[in-house]
């Protein structure tokens, strides 16, 4: 077992970081699932890695009660501003959660005794295996892979398509948004603690309108038709700067040409371009 | 009565879209509003179903105040409706948009998706055999596994029907109907219709196709403009001067006329 020791040696970092991006991209895959274009998983990625982070480090808290803890107080601060910034839609719904987002990017850096502000916090324990990423991971997808084939994916995609008509089907869309938008961002808040833990060092801007956009990309690029969409999205957008590193300084560039080639050709996401594949299998219409 | 509206305005800023519109539908009733374009149909199914709120006047549902109420508790409640413009949900098949509407009487809860059971499994196929039987009554039982959006438009309008049954209702409002059908289809529509009505549901139905509301109602309402004209049976209604004047007026000035008509 020498060659994995030796591989996971070399990859353990790009490896789990996939993990977390998946973990990232199915966290904003739940509010598109529901027609919702929301920004602020970054900032619930940021709550989530300072909460699990402070509570480590300043008060040796177990590592999986900070897990825990890093997951639901995203959840909670997406509850109270779920409910006033969830009415909007849109560009407009886009535009609040960044908001949203810078505010609490600048929190972190201007709370410097508590924070360390622009510094960041340093020498955080690297407490995060492979073992908790996968089982993140496989839980993660295991609940949205159940939700998906049940009525709350079938409201949620309902949402998606005519809200309206899915109010008057009896379903109380509002609650359904926010269920989302909430376990979202425990889901984004999960992933920053278990991120935190393997990166050692973190600071506000990695938490910023990059990663924000970075996130919503993989969302929309994997698809949001399944959960299988955002895991597809995840190992691409993270995967696919390492393949192009044989392109030094031009990396970037070819990294956005490949993207926008795949939204071109495929605007419904990857997944849907495996939905012939699917389909030949079953024998029955694929449906999202 | 099951249905009662007693003087409902709605007013869009300066524009009087409805005014002192009182109607009521009995239990068991089957009712016909009808008037030319622009009229306010629409809006007042809209108000009914919680879409708009009426500025003044009040909306009762056996013994309940619908006013300010939510649409989806509105749903919930028994009253279910269909589009003037079909909103279904195209990329869904024609089994899950039925499916959708059953929704929120589901005998499961939502944790209980989570893990799979005996129970979920007898619910979920409980639920997909109510939603085939609902789409053999509309004829559409041959297409359950079909997109939504591939149907045909006659299809997707009786799809919706069975997508209103599907929410439990015990008041159904039908917005044109037989829109875009033509006479074969408007009479199997009819029957259809007819059969809800034996089955104890009262209905309210928008249509333009004179023949197909004077033979299925036994009452109808006529708007003009917003205003309630007239209110009686087929005979009465036919033969009410104001009604005749409301309908030979409409090609003078079809412009005017449309402008009241909220999308």
């Amino acid at each position: 077992m020498e060659w994995l020791d030796n591989f996971w040696a070399t990859y353990s970092t790009l490896l789990l970081s996939v993990g977390t991006n998946v973990l990232l991209a199915l966290s904003i895959y739940l509010t598109l699932a529901c027609g919702l274009l929301t920004v602020a998983n970054a900032a619930f990625m940021a709550i989530g890695a300072y909460t699990a982070a402070l509570l480590t480090l300043q008060t040796g808290t177990p590592f999986l009660l900070a897990l825990i803890l890093g997951a639901l107080l995203p959840a909670l601060v997406a509850m109270l501003i779920g409910r006033p910034t969830l009415r909007l839609s849109g560009v407009y719904l886009a535009m609040a959660t960044l908001a949203f987002g810078e505010v609490v990017r600048i929190l972190i850096l201007n709370a410097e005794d508590l924070t360390g502000g622009a510094l960041g916090l340093n020498g955080i324990a690297q407490l995060t295996t492979g073992f908790d990423v996968a089982f993140a991971l496989i839980g993660a997808l295991y609940v949205l892979l159940r939700f998906a084939g049940s009525r709350i994916g079938r409201a949620m995609a309902a949402i998606r398509q005519d809200e309206i008509a899915t109010e008057l089907m009896g379903l109380n869309v509002r609650a359904y948004k926010l269920f989302a938008f909430v376990l979202g961002a425990a889901l984004a808040g999960l992933a920053g603690a278990l991120n935190a833990h393997f990166t050692f060092f973190i600071s506000p801007n990695e938490y910023g309108f990059e990663r924000a956009v970075e996130i919503l990309a993989m969302g929309v690029l994997g698809g949001t038709g399944s959960p299988w969409g955002a895991v597809l999205g995840g190992v691409v957008i993270t995967l696919l700067p390492e393949l192009l590193r044989g392109f030094g300084h031009y990396r970037p560039l070819i990294n956005g040409v490949v993207l926008i080639v795949i939204i071109i050709y495929s605007p419904q996401g990857i997944w849907d371009l495996t939905r012939f594949i699917r389909r030949r299998h079953s024998g029955k219409p694929a449906v999202n | 009565m099951m249905l009662r509206l007693s003087s409902i305005s709605k007013h869009f800023g300066g524009l009087q879209v409805l005014q002192e519109v009182s109607l009521t539908v009995p239990e068991r009733g089957i009712v016909g509003l009808i008037g030319p374009n622009g009229a306010g149909k629409t809006t007042v199914f809209n108000l009914i179903t919680g879409l708009l709120i009426p500025s003044e006047g009040t909306i009762d549902f056996l013994g309940q105040r619908l006013n300010g109420m939510a649409s989806y508790q509105i749903t919930r409640f028994g009253v279910a409706r269909t589009f003037q413009n079909v909103r279904i949900f195209r990329e869904m098949s024609v089994m899950e948009n039925v499916l959708v509407a059953m929704g929120y009487q589901s005998n499961y809860s939502a944790a209980s998706v989570l893990l799979p059971s005996p129970h979920l499994r007898r619910a979920q196929r409980r639920e997909q055999e109510i939603a085939r039987e609902l789409l053999f009554k509309v004829g559409l039982a041959d297409q359950a596994d079909l997109l939504a959006g591939k149907l045909s438009y006659g299809a997707q309008r009786r799809m919706e029907i069975a997508r209103a049954l599907a929410t439990g209702p015990k008041l159904l409002l039908l917005d044109e109907p037989a829109a875009g059908m033509n006479t074969v289809e408007k009479q199997q529509l009819m029957d259809e219709i007819l059969k809800l009505h034996e089955s104890r549901l009262s209905l309210l139905i928008i249509e333009h196709d004179m023949r197909f509301i004077m033979n299925l109602c036994k009452q109808i309402v006529v708007l003009n403009f917003g205003r309630l004209i007239a209110q009686g049976t087929p005979d009465e209604v036919r033969a009410n001067p104001e009604v005749v004047a409301a309908y030979l007026g409409r090609e003078d000035e079809p412009e005017i006329a449309t402008v009241f008509m909220p999308s």
